[in-house]
């Protein structure tokens, strides 16, 4: 496992800012918002990591870096796992869609979208995925009450 | 409006008796309506399919765009079943939400209970013990045994074999029982705790699956026989709902319709969890990927699961269910109430939840539809920070489109049927 994640490191020398973790023992990068797309580029393309199974986006709820996008990588013919980290910031939380490079992260970005409210920018079908279009608010931050707000849903009148 | 126009057409009729009655409609017609006229064949129809549809498997919408009886294009709308699991699983302890999983994916409930506490207990950094994850392994292939069962009978079923759909309702009832002695349920099961498990699998449950396993196979075969041979079912399942499989792995395909694209992956191998490593299985892959590949991938894993709960009866090693990290793990009842020590832990976590320290952890098993993943994120505190759940079923549908557009309407049916997707765990 170690030895991979060295020739993903070498591989992504050129770019700068990134930091090499771990998310119980599966290697993460935390990659800055701007070079996402270039990060994602270049382990498709050149460490064949061919598959996205998941984006997870997390609400901190802290004053600065409010959210994340950890974006959910799988090779298959590395049989790896990575982790990409994104730290996004609460007032005008956007990162650059990863449609793009693989075109299995549209609905995932859309249930990110839907529920915290993160824009993935030139994202070619970015609607909400559970909840109703007109619904104006985003379910899963952490100042969205459990019980929801009244009013919240327009109801048919009788 | 409509007077003026009238009186328009009457004086059309008046001054050119010969078309009167083109006059007339063109008179009548406004902008949006000219369409109706020009030429009805090229005309694309949108049919609304779902969610109330028995062929979706639940409630899932299609809008189907049509030309003639051929797909053009197609969008899968969901939410009708969306309960918001994530959001209840950030105000409730690691154990209170173990009820709730069983309602995510809820044709393999128990894999679903595996799943979740594997990924609590490597946030916590306990393991359970031998016997424990023997049963668990036991417990995931039932679960798998028991989904494909609803999966067989429900595809055949969607392109016109309805015997097929009473037999394979008849093996699952059979799980069902079992699971009942197991569990003390037969369907939502909650069996599963942190550290180990609700209750220990007794003698007479081990002879009812042994007993069950010896008899699955030729009843699997009659149910075989009366479709794998049947012309309708094969005209109706071959070169139907193709992908690619570029396509496949580019739209992040999963589990048995991945494998039936010619793409060996099976988490069982690839990643392994519980005890898949010191047990023998093959990960049966086609490359057809066709809705037939998709069905005989399924069927074959029929056989693996069979042959793998064999295996862990042999196998399966005596000794205690439940970890012994007195912190974390709940303690015995008839213990609770006899000694002190016990009653404190069990209060603790009872009413406070268990205490992992800060971090995030990833655990994610093949089950019966592909990738089932807990994310889980942990602040410190007795209940998790963020709870993120990897359904297959989700991910699986957002290939839809691509597998139904070119093909007939009726092919839609046949291909959610090979695509089994669940939309209870796919809502969550």
């Amino acid at each position: 496992m170690p030895m991979l994640t060295d020739t993903i490191k070498e591989k992504l020398s050129s770019i700068q800012g990134l930091v090499f973790t771990e998310i119980n023992n599966y290697p993460c990068i935390e990659v800055p918002k701007e070079k996402i797309l270039e990060v994602a580029k270049k382990l498709r393309d050149e460490c064949e990591i061919d598959q996205i199974r998941d984006v997870v986006g997390v609400d901190r709820f802290t004053k600065n870096d409010r959210f994340e996008c950890i974006y959910n990588l799988y090779s298959h013919p590395l049989k790896i796992r990575i982790f990409l980290r994104v730290k996004l910031d609460s007032k005008n939380p956007e990162v650059e869609s990863l449609c793009p490079v693989w075109s299995g992260a549209n609905w995932m970005e859309r249930e990110v979208y839907d529920m915290f409210g993160i824009i993935f920018l030139s994202h070619t079908d970015l609607r909400r995925i559970y909840m109703m279009d007109e619904y104006q608010y985003y379910p899963l931050r952490k100042d969205y009450p459990l019980m929801g707000l009244p009013g919240a849903v327009q109801l048919p009148k009788k | 409006m409509t007077e003026e126009l009238i009186n328009q057409a009457k004086a059309a009729i008046k001054t050119n008796g010969n078309s009167k009655h083109t006059k007339v409609l063109q008179a009548l017609e406004t902008e949006d309506v000219r369409a109706y006229f020009d030429d009805a064949l090229e005309n694309q129809l949108v049919l609304n399919m779902g969610p109330q549809h028995p062929a979706t498997h639940g409630v899932l919408q299609l809008v189907v765009s049509l030309d003639g009886e051929t797909v053009v294009n197609c969008v899968p709308v969901l939410g009708y079943l969306h309960r918001g699991y994530e959001k209840i699983a950030e105000n409730m302890t690691f154990h209170e939400y173990i009820p709730h999983t069983d309602r995510l994916d809820y044709l393999s409930p128990l894999a679903n209970n595996v799943a979740y506490v594997l990924a609590v207990e490597k946030l916590l950094k306990i393991e359970a013990t031998p016997r424990a994850q023997y049963i668990r392994t036991i417990c995931c292939e039932l679960a798998r045994i028991a989904s494909h069962c609803v999966w067989i009978g429900t595809m055949a079923m969607d392109v016109g074999a309805l015997t097929v759909f009473l037999w394979a309702f008849r093996e699952r009832e059979k799980i069902l029982d079992i699971l009942d002695i197991l569990t003390g349920v037969r369907f939502t099961t909650s069996y599963t705790r942190i550290g180990g498990l609700a209750l220990d699998m007794s003698d007479e449950c081990i002879a009812r699956i042994k007993k069950f396993i010896d008899e699955f196979i030729p009843y699997l075969e009659e149910c075989r026989e009366l479709i794998e041979r049947n012309k309708i079912f094969i005209n109706r399942c071959e070169d139907v709902g193709y992908i690619s499989k570029e396509d496949a792995i580019q739209i992040g395909l999963g589990g048995p319709n991945l494998r039936a694209a010619g793409v060996e992956t099976d988490l069982r191998k690839d990643d392994p969890y519980l005890v898949y490593k010191e047990l023998d299985f093959d990960v049966p892959t086609l490359t057809e990927s066709d809705t037939l590949a998709r069905y005989y991938v399924r069927v074959r894993e029929f056989y693996e699961s069979i042959k793998i709960v064999r295996q862990c009866l042999e196998k399966l090693p005596k000794g205690p269910i439940n970890s012994p990290d007195a912190k974390q793990v709940l303690p015995d009842k008839g213990t609770v109430y006899t000694k002190m020590e016990e009653l404190i832990h069990d209060f603790m976590i009872v009413n406070f939840g268990n205490t992992p320290v800060k971090g995030e952890a990833y655990q994610a098993i093949e089950s019966a539809k592909g990738e089932l993943g807990f994310y889980v994120i942990s602040d410190g505190k007795g209940y998790p920070f963020r709870l993120k759940i990897r359904s297959p079923s989700f991910v699986n549908l957002q290939s839809l489109p691509i597998m139904v557009r070119g093909g007939m309407i009726s092919d839609i049916v046949a291909i959610i049927g090979s695509l089994d997707p669940v939309m209870g765990e796919a809502d969550k």
